[in-house]
């Protein structure tokens, strides 16, 4: 048995080291909606030692796909924002309240999305997008936790990606939340699974590069939730995780596990720079 | 009704008399094709919009014969003649027996 | 839809039989659906566009655009699918043009075909080959 794992771990590694077909990202500028241009590629962070530049997912997908994400309209995950947007605005809950009760307009929240996730004081924890919407319902709508990256959860975290689409990233990563950022690092850089593969095997040394049949990104989360071709709905980017983890053969951590938690403060400060761009389309 | 389905459309708001305008359409719905299996090897039975029409002022624009290839969440794009101020009317038709409406009002100026 | 990797790669291997083995029977459906629209008459090929991508990221959503200026009504067929037809445009008095957009399944590289039923009762066809690509990280 140890041989064949050790022969699967050797067949992967060959495949990726000695990939010969490349698939480079384009150049090319994401407008949306013929108006607001993101940034797609940037200089990288100064914690991000092994990248000269930091690039968008959006550039590394096929022309059809990229311009789906251009257009409001021609994206469907939009469909999802315009769901949560009602949602926004429903009182649930012993309080009666709805999002709208403290925080007006959903447009109000933009600026949002791009610091988390982030240090909670009077927690004393790590807190992601997610904890916060859920935190906000339990304490103070008086209703039930939405499922970590359920359909309802997912939604509310495009609309509110969406209203901050095209402001920089900007994860901390210093001070009270140094040492779950450092765990992160330590995750993204640790090899797991049969194929025994890290993050950085595969979005770090090779991007660029095929994987199969299909482009191997810098696994940026700032497109996050992304709308995928494949499942056509929008994936939460703890359950991106739980399946590329998957890939390499490993038993997985849950959505909203602590594991992940630090590696979406790792991942998502790597991606400090770029525009947020969810809900982004990929493959 | 299947359930969550949600129809989107977008229309100019205003046109010149006898302008060719561009129309776009969407509406979520799974399109469950009828080629699925469950988890429990069982065929998952087709539920899809088999039909879909656009018109204007009561005169036809397009009229869509939607087959189970259609992608999850239809999504058309054409274009239509407006003769004067007026109603564009959308229809979807589920293969359950609903039908979803849509309308959108455009002037002329 | 929701596609599997094994059910991509179960409905690729039907369209690659499709395509190479020609089986007569699963390969004459989408020949068929053609000699039903056409009456069996005869096929031009100037006159209507049919863009599609060389290569799709993903046979679950392809994006197609069909325009043929003069048609009454176009047919959309993916021949290698289980089953060819796709969708039928018919235009009414007040279509801007005879030219519409969709996004489509394909159950693996295979020929798209429209076809036009111009207003005079004549057809014209178009093809083109789309690549799907299957295999990459399942996610």
């Amino acid at each position: 048995m140890m041989k064949t794992i050790s022969a699967i771990g050797g067949a992967a590694a060959l495949a990726l080291s000695a990939a010969v077909v490349t698939a480079d990202p384009v150049d090319d500028t994401l407008i949306l909606n013929e108006e607001l241009e993101l940034v797609t590629r940037t200089t990288a962070p100064a914690h991000v030692e092994e990248l000269d530049e930091v690039l968008s997912g959006w550039l590394f997908r096929g022309t059809e796909t990229r311009a789906m994400q251009a257009d409001d309209f021609d994206n469907p995950g939009m469909i999802f924002v315009e769901k949560a947007l009602e949602a926004w605005d429903t009182a649930e809950g012993s309080e009666g309240k709805s999002c709208a009760s403290c925080h007006d307009a959903a447009e109000t929240m933009a600026g949002v999305r791009p610091v988390y996730p982030k240090w909670n004081e009077a927690a004393g924890e790590v807190r992601t997008l997610e904890m916060q919407v859920n935190d906000c319902r339990t304490s103070r709508m008086g209703a039930e936790a939405w499922k970590y990256a359920g359909g309802d959860m997912v939604n509310m975290i495009a609309l509110l990606s969406s209203v901050s689409r095209g402001l920089p990233v900007n994860v901390a990563i210093d001070g009270p939340v140094q040492s779950m950022w450092e765990q992160g690092k330590e995750l993204y850089y640790t090899r797991t699974g049969q194929l025994e593969l890290s993050c950085a095997n595969c979005h770090e040394e090779n991007n660029g590069n095929m994987i199969r049949a299909d482009h191997l990104s810098q696994g940026q989360i700032n497109g996050f939730p992304v709308y995928r071709l494949k499942n056509t709905k929008l994936n939460a980017v703890h359950s991106r995780f739980k399946g590329c983890i998957r890939d390499t053969r490993a038993e997985t951590y849950s959505p909203g596990s602590p594991e992940f938690v630090a590696l979406e403060l790792y991942v998502g400060s790597r991606g400090n720079g770029l525009s947020v761009e969810g809900p982004s389309v990929r493959n | 009704m299947a359930s969550g389905v949600k129809p989107r459309v977008k229309v100019p708001k205003t046109a010149a008399a006898g302008d060719v305008v561009t129309i776009k359409t969407l509406i979520s719905h799974k399109m469950e094709s009828g080629q699925r299996k469950d988890d429990d090897g069982n065929i998952i039975p087709r539920s899809i919009i088999n039909r879909f029409t656009c018109d204007f002022n009561g005169k036809n624009v397009i009229d869509v014969t939607m087959e189970p290839a259609i992608s999850t969440n239809p999504y058309f794009e054409f274009e239509a003649i407006v003769p004067e101020a007026g109603d564009f009317k959308f229809t979807w038709y589920d293969d359950d027996g609903s039908v979803y409406e849509e309308s959108k009002t455009i002037k002329i100026g | 839809m929701k596609l599997t990797r094994r059910h991509a790669l179960v409905m690729g291997a039907g369209a690659a039989l499709a395509n190479c083995i020609t089986l007569p029977a699963f390969a004459s459906l989408g020949d068929d659906a053609i000699a039903a629209f056409t009456g069996g008459a005869e096929v031009g090929d100037t006159g209507i566009t049919l863009t599609a991508p060389a290569i799709a990221e993903n046979g679950n959503t392809v994006p197609v655009s069909v325009d043929a200026p003069g048609a009454a009504e176009i047919m959309v067929l993916a021949m290698g699918n289980p089953t060819p037809a796709v969708g039928t445009f018919k235009f009414g008095e007040l279509a801007g043009s005879q030219a519409a957009s969709t996004r489509i399944r394909l159950a693996g590289t295979q020929d798209v075909v429209a076809i036009a039923k111009m207003a005079d009762g004549t057809f014209v066809k178009a093809s083109s080959n789309v690549k799907v690509t299957i295999g990459g990280c399942g996610g």
